[in-house]
């Protein structure tokens, strides 16, 4: 406990990316098996998982491949569902603390995803480079076994269990939102906000068009956009 | 057919990677408009709000267990509940759900 301010212990980063690696399990398998169904070939569908460690962008780059679209087509497409880890890594450079030279931020960058990013997020404080590569740790190896294992094992195990896990990540988001919504109201009318207009996405058919990558950024932006308008927030970090 | 996965790959790749590394590298400076903090701060729980609603509603292929699934989510979160134990209860509650 050298500073406070700074959470900088590896294990701690572990056990905070553990519930994150169990939740990509079953997600990166469902990935798995959807992407053998493609005709993705095994291996290959285990090299992408590797190399992007990104759910809504492999599903849409899978799409793409079976399709046979053109490399523009695959680099747009990547570019707009990916875009909100930009300003992920914007919001989460404010966090860190001295520790991270830009060999690390260039290293531990590579694991922020949505869970990651809102866990470091969530953090009291400053956090460290020890804390980072903890925390990316498991996610990363849960997504490439779960990955590995649909490829592999998709067809072993029962149907009905394999479909009740796709909760699991979306039940880690709600854990993830719900208690600072309890707290501030300002988080609470953020999240409705953003649910709202993504529920309207999905049901109004006018909106049909919009991919789900491209609906995330626009609802975070209009919500995030007017919260803070209304209800700045003090923030001492 | 090989080396035609490869190519697709590599710009999948870099084009994730790109996105992720430039910001987090670049930005040194600690930003001071409170406008700008406030909005970050909001962004997570906006995102995961847009990524968790109506989604997991159809997570488990059958709104009934999703939504059972969902409630418990909820409940649990309430009184907060590690991410893993809200995560695991929800599915059980999903799978029992689709056992009735």
């Amino acid at each position: 406990m050298t500073d406070i301010k700074s959470q900088n212990s590896y294990i701690y980063g572990l056990l905070k990316g553990l519930p994150i690696a169990l939740g990509y399990l079953s997600v990166s398998f469902g990935f798995g098996i959807s992407a053998l169904g493609q005709g993705i070939w095994g291996l290959g569908t285990i090299l992408i998982s590797l190399t992007n460690l990104t759910s809504a962008g492999q599903v849409a780059g899978v799409a793409i491949i079976a399709a046979g679209g053109t490399f523009l087509e695959m680099a747009l497409t990547q570019l707009v569902i990916n875009i909100r880890y930009c300003l992920m890594g914007l919001a989460l450079t404010q966090k860190l603390d001295k520790s991270f030279t830009t060999i690390h931020r260039m290293i531990t960058s590579f694991g922020i995803t949505d869970e990651v990013f809102a866990v470091a997020a969530a953090e009291r404080g400053m956090i460290g480079r020890r804390f980072m590569y903890g925390l990316i740790t498991l996610p990363y190896f849960g997504w490439a076994l779960g990955t590995t294992l649909g490829v592999y094992a998709g067809q072993i195990l029962p149907q009905n269990l394999c479909a009740a896990l796709g909760i699991a990540i979306y039940s880690m988001f709600v854990a993830i939102i719900v208690p600072p919504s309890r707290d501030d109201k300002g988080t609470l009318l953020a999240v409705l906000i953003s649910s709202g207009i993504s529920c309207a996405f999905y049901f109004i058919p006018l909106f049909a068009g919009i991919s789900q990558g491209f609906s995330v950024i626009i609802c975070a932006v209009v919500a995030a956009g007017i919260m803070a308008f209304v209800a700045p927030k003090d923030l001492e970090t | 057919m090989t080396r035609q996965f490869f190519a697709y790959l590599l710009v999948m790749a870099l084009v994730t990677y790109g996105i992720r590394m430039i910001p987090f590298t670049l930005m040194r400076s600690k930003i001071k408009s409170k406008y700008i903090k406030s909005f970050l701060y909001y962004v997570p729980y906006s995102v995961l709000g847009a990524m968790t609603f109506p989604y997991i509603f159809y997570s488990t292929g059958n709104v009934f267990t999703a939504a059972l699934g969902t409630a418990v989510a909820f409940v649990l979160a309430f009184f907060r509940c590690s991410l893993i134990v809200v995560a695991i209860c929800a599915s059980m509650a999903a799978y029992l759900a689709g056992l009735i």
